[in-house]
């Protein structure tokens, strides 16, 4: 007998249960949008791991409703009913969310896998209730602190309750929270302990003080953090003038051809990195990743031998005339940017970045490093090393600085300057190229990307010295970094046009650059 | 016999006589319509499509027997991007090609540099794009929004609830007029809602700026101090750039909601536009809008793509200002229909109060004094498609105040058409 009524009540206990969220995803599909957003900041102070399925496809945009208002999940293009048996009337569609709705969904998501077993998602979620935790949460956040078993959790879910306890009734927790908040590199923590410091908000004055110490501390951090931020930023800019220079300071820096359509190559690196993409989307879908690697040398190649046709149709009949050479290659850009346009459209193209391309890594609080950046940075070193052992290393490098530096004599001793020129220019055009692949994965990629680079490079080349590689590295990251710290002083605008003001008067003082070379041979 | 000879020898010239005349009399019979959008260049990238839907819109009117039973012809000129050459080339459809209207411009600097030309000629331009306002034209008709009809709502969206409830605003374009004549109205309209100068930052950058490191970082920080948005006036190309590094620096949209004014469909092509779900454009039409009048659109504009064979046309997308110009020709040929003429004077009165279904979903009306179209105004989130979905529209179409009241001594500017000097 007690069995049968320990049954009949563990049944009804299981009813009740479901009944009890039988509603949810209904609820919130029924709901107006101010009614979803109280039910998800409801359903953030009282999580319940059997809602987590639900909000993980809200999260993912993945909840539909079919004309009769009932809830469906969408899984690989198959809608299943999110409580019950129920068939779609028709297709379902999907639910319009908006930012708002979006920011405490991710708060729900956060104090549902407060509850999950995995210690990694729980110190996700911890990490995400320190941005968004709301004072509702507060219990929870008490009581999920009590009962963590992994430190690192638990520290991470104490900050998050500190946030909140920033207006406890208690003083000595108001205390501790501020203590604590001092020791973290938060943004958000500096500006909540700024409140405190208005006898207004808070009346104890020893909170205050307490608040006035962990400010200074949080604002060191964040301090670093900028400072570091910014450094990065100018050795990033560095890097990218540097890829955008490097082709040029061969083409014009050792061969002294005042190379107007530079820029275009850049332009067909990145246009052959957009036609590799295409390729790998269409025969090797599951490869994609790995499209740029593939494109690096496909890239150089194209634009090397777009280089040496030029070098041998048009531009060795001008040597020794800079202002047609000028000219010539100016109209040879103008009908690469044309011919571009006319193959691929005015509109720029698509060129995605690789999803080890994208996203950053979190150093500091306030620092996030991009991982195309940190790529490009490393990438535009080994291009460097890279030339500079191709032209000190090689018998083709040894021909082409024997002829930049005495052409005559060069052909006497047996240099057939003809075919090193060629080479010399396709080497320049090829890293252009390469160049070009790394810009595209940071910028647009149009008919017009080489125009924007153009003056940068020659910039660089010229500041650095020309005939010079180690010059043209140390004007392009100098460039690079005084760009960034001129830039948050005085803006985007007038830190371009002090900087061109700045090496028009280095120019002057120096004609030859930064670094130039010695001896007889130059004039 | 001889007789005969002449007989036939006459009337063979004058069979070619009449044929040579009859030819002569057809080309006369056509509308000469001018196209002035710059097909290379840096705005070669936006102004294009406007060139190719212009030209379908006319061989469509043409389809239906043309206006006044007569056929429009298409006179495309190329000002490449270049400001002085829209006045040049404008002034050569007025004088040379005689054309009785253009349809053209997206700048406002180059709108303003074609405004002295038809001014004096008397000639009749549609101008497609959203500006700045600070301009009515006798000679111009303004087929894009206003900043009352694109901006403000806008902002008045990430103000409410929905919108994120926005406390902060950082104010971020291009340097050139109409981002920094926008930025006014809406710093001064953000002011008159409570909002302390503290909490606007403006921040401008030269046109192809393409390293939004530090201003990311600066947002960043400047988010910290309570909940934030970002209102882009970028341009162009710029773009890109710009929200690859918003992405890749982790600003999401929840955190910090970005409301572009010169995104669209056509510009989302350029982008891989996963990272950007969530952010916003303001516009008074998408491609995504739901109603018989725009699928009929979107689908003619994709079959005329694929038979022209427009580059990229398996992916053709229609846009805002593309559905303006598409609005604009229209609108001009019913009023002609209405007058009986393409004169100049009598067109434009015919076009005050002129209505047309247009693909917004919406019965546009031209207003009868002040030459701006009543829009219905939305917001669109980016989808990871590179359309928008509308999360907010107006439920009726919004009158244009070309002269903004949050600019000092607009009050009394009249409300109607006066020239400019």
């Amino acid at each position: 007998m007690p069995t049968v009524v320990t049954r009949i009540l563990l049944s009804l206990l299981l009813l009740l249960s479901l009944a009890a969220h039988a509603g949810d995803a209904q609820d919130f599909v029924t709901a107006n949008p101010a009614k979803q957003a109280s039910l998800l900041e409801r359903w953030s102070a009282a999580p319940d791991a059997a809602r987590l399925p639900l909000l993980e496809a809200l999260q993912q945009g993945r909840v539909a409703a079919d004309s009769a208002k009932t809830a469906f999940i969408e899984t690989a293009g198959n809608y299943q009913a999110a409580e019950g048996e129920a068939q779609p009337l028709d297709t379902p569609k999907k639910l319009r969310l908006n930012n708002r709705l979006r920011g405490l969904i991710a708060t729900a998501v956060a104090s549902h896998q407060l509850l999950v077993d995995d210690p990694v998602l729980r110190l996700a979620a911890a990490q995400q209730l320190q941005k968004s935790a709301k004072p509702a949460q507060l219990q929870l956040l008490n009581a999920q602190v009590a009962s963590e078993t992994d430190d690192a959790v638990r520290d991470a879910l104490t900050l998050a309750l500190a946030n909140l306890q920033l207006v406890d009734s208690d003083l000595a927790v108001r205390l501790a929270a501020v203590r604590l908040l001092g020791e973290t590199g938060d943004p958000l923590a500096r500006t909540r302990l700024e409140t405190l410091l208005d006898p207004a908000v808070e009346s104890d004055p020893t909170v205050r003080t307490a608040a006035e110490t962990s400010l200074a501390q949080v604002k060191r951090k964040l301090l670093i953090g900028e400072l570091l931020g910014q450094a990065f930023s100018g050795l990033s800019l560095g890097s990218i003038l540097l890829l955008a220079a490097l082709g040029l300071a061969i083409t014009f820096g050792l061969l002294g051809v005042i190379n107007m359509a530079h820029g275009e190559m850049l332009m067909l690196g990145a246009y052959s990195t957009y036609m590799v993409q295409v390729l790998f989307q269409r025969f090797a879908p599951e490869a994609l990743a790995l499209y740029p690697l593939v494109a690096l040398p496909v890239a150089f190649f194209v634009t090397a031998a777009i280089g040496m046709a030029l070098e041998r149709t048009v531009i060795r009949h001008l040597y020794g005339r800079p202002l047609e050479t000028l000219l010539a290659t100016w109209g040879i850009s103008l009908i690469l940017i044309q011919l571009v346009r006319v193959i691929f459209g005015a509109q720029n193209v698509e060129v995605a970045n690789p999803y080890w391309l994208s996203g950053g890594i979190q150093v500091l609080p306030n620092l996030v490093l991009p991982y195309n950046r940190i790529v490009i940075i490393g990438f535009a070193l080994f291009v460097v090393v890279l030339t500079w052992l191709l032209l000190n290393k090689t018998r083709l490098g040894l021909n082409v600085r024997a002829v930049t530096q005495n052409r005559n004599m060069a052909a006497c001793c047996g240099v057939p300057t003809g075919r090193v020129d060629m080479l010399a220019f396709g080497l320049g055009s090829g890293i252009a190229g390469l160049g070009g692949v790394a810009l595209s994965q940071i910028g647009n990629v149009g008919p017009d990307l080489g125009q924007s680079y153009i003056i940068d490079s020659f910039l660089v080349v010229v500041l650095g010295g020309v005939g010079q590689l180690a010059g043209s590295v140390m004007a392009a990251f100098g460039l690079g970094i005084a760009n960034k710290i001129l830039e948050p002083q005085i803006g985007a605008v007038l830190g371009k046009i002090l900087i061109l003001a700045l090496i028009i008067l280095f120019i002057q003082k120096r004609p030859q650059g930064l670094f130039a070379l010695k001896g007889r041979v130059i004039d | 016999m001889q007789r005969r000879n002449l007989i036939k020898a006459f009337t063979l010239t004058a069979s070619i006589a009449a044929m040579g005349m009859t030819w002569t009399v057809q080309a006369a019979e056509t509308i000469k319509v001018g196209i002035l959008h710059s097909l290379s260049g840096t705005m070669a990238i936006s102004e294009t499509s406007l060139k190719d839907m212009a030209l379908m819109t006319i061989d469509e009117i043409n389809a239906k027997g043309g206006v006044n039973g007569k056929q429009l012809e298409a006179v495309v000129v190329d000002p490449a991007s270049n400001w002085p050459l829209f006045a040049e080339k404008g002034r050569q459809l007025l004088t040379q090609d005689k054309v009785d209207v253009v349809f053209g411009c997206w700048t406002s600097v180059s709108r303003k540099s074609v405004l002295p030309v038809f001014e004096e000629l008397n000639g009749l331009l549609f101008y497609p794009v959203q500006y700045e306002g600070e301009e009515m034209s006798p000679n111009v008709f303004y087929t894009g929004a206003a900043p009352n009809q694109q901006a403000i709502p806008a902002v008045e969206y990430l103000m409410s609830e929905d919108g994120g409830a926005a406390k902060r605003y950082f104010l971020l374009g291009t340097d050139y007029v109409y981002p920094r004549t926008t930025n006014k109205i809406l710093r001064a309209f953000l002011i008159s809602k409570g909002v302390a100068e503290k909490d606007i930052e403006e921040v401008y950058t030269p046109f192809g700026h393409s390293d939004y490191q530090t201003i990311v970082a600066n947002i960043k920080k400047f988010s910290a101090g309570g909940k934030t948005a970002v209102i882009s006036t970028v341009n162009g190309d710029s773009n890109v750039p710009f929200y690859k590094e918003l992405a890749n620096q982790g600003l999401e949209a929840t955190d910090v909601p970005v409301v572009a004014f010169s995104v669209g469909e056509e510009e989302l092509r350029g982008i891989d536009t996963k990272p950007l779900v969530g952010h916003l454009a303001a516009w008074n039409y998408f491609q995504s809008v739901e109603n018989p009048v725009n699928t009929e659109f979107v689908a003619k504009w994709k079959a005329y793509a694929k038979a022209k064979n427009l580059p990229g046309a398996d992916k053709a997308v229609t846009n805002d200002p593309m559905e303006a110009t598409y609005v604009g020709i229209n609108m001009w040929a019913q009023a002609v229909e209405k007058a009986g003429t393409t004169e100049v004077d009598k067109v434009r009165e015919a076009l005050y109060g002129q209505t047309f279904a247009a693909p917004s979903g919406y019965t546009l009306t031209m207003d009868k004094t002040n030459h701006h179209l009543h829009k219905p105004v939305m917001i669109g989130e980016i989808q990871e498609d590179g359309q928008f979905s509308v999360v907010w529209e107006t439920s009726s179409p919004v009158r244009a105040q070309p002269w903004s009241p949050f600019i000092e001594g607009n009050d009394k500017k009249p409300d109607y058409a006066v020239k400019s000097n």
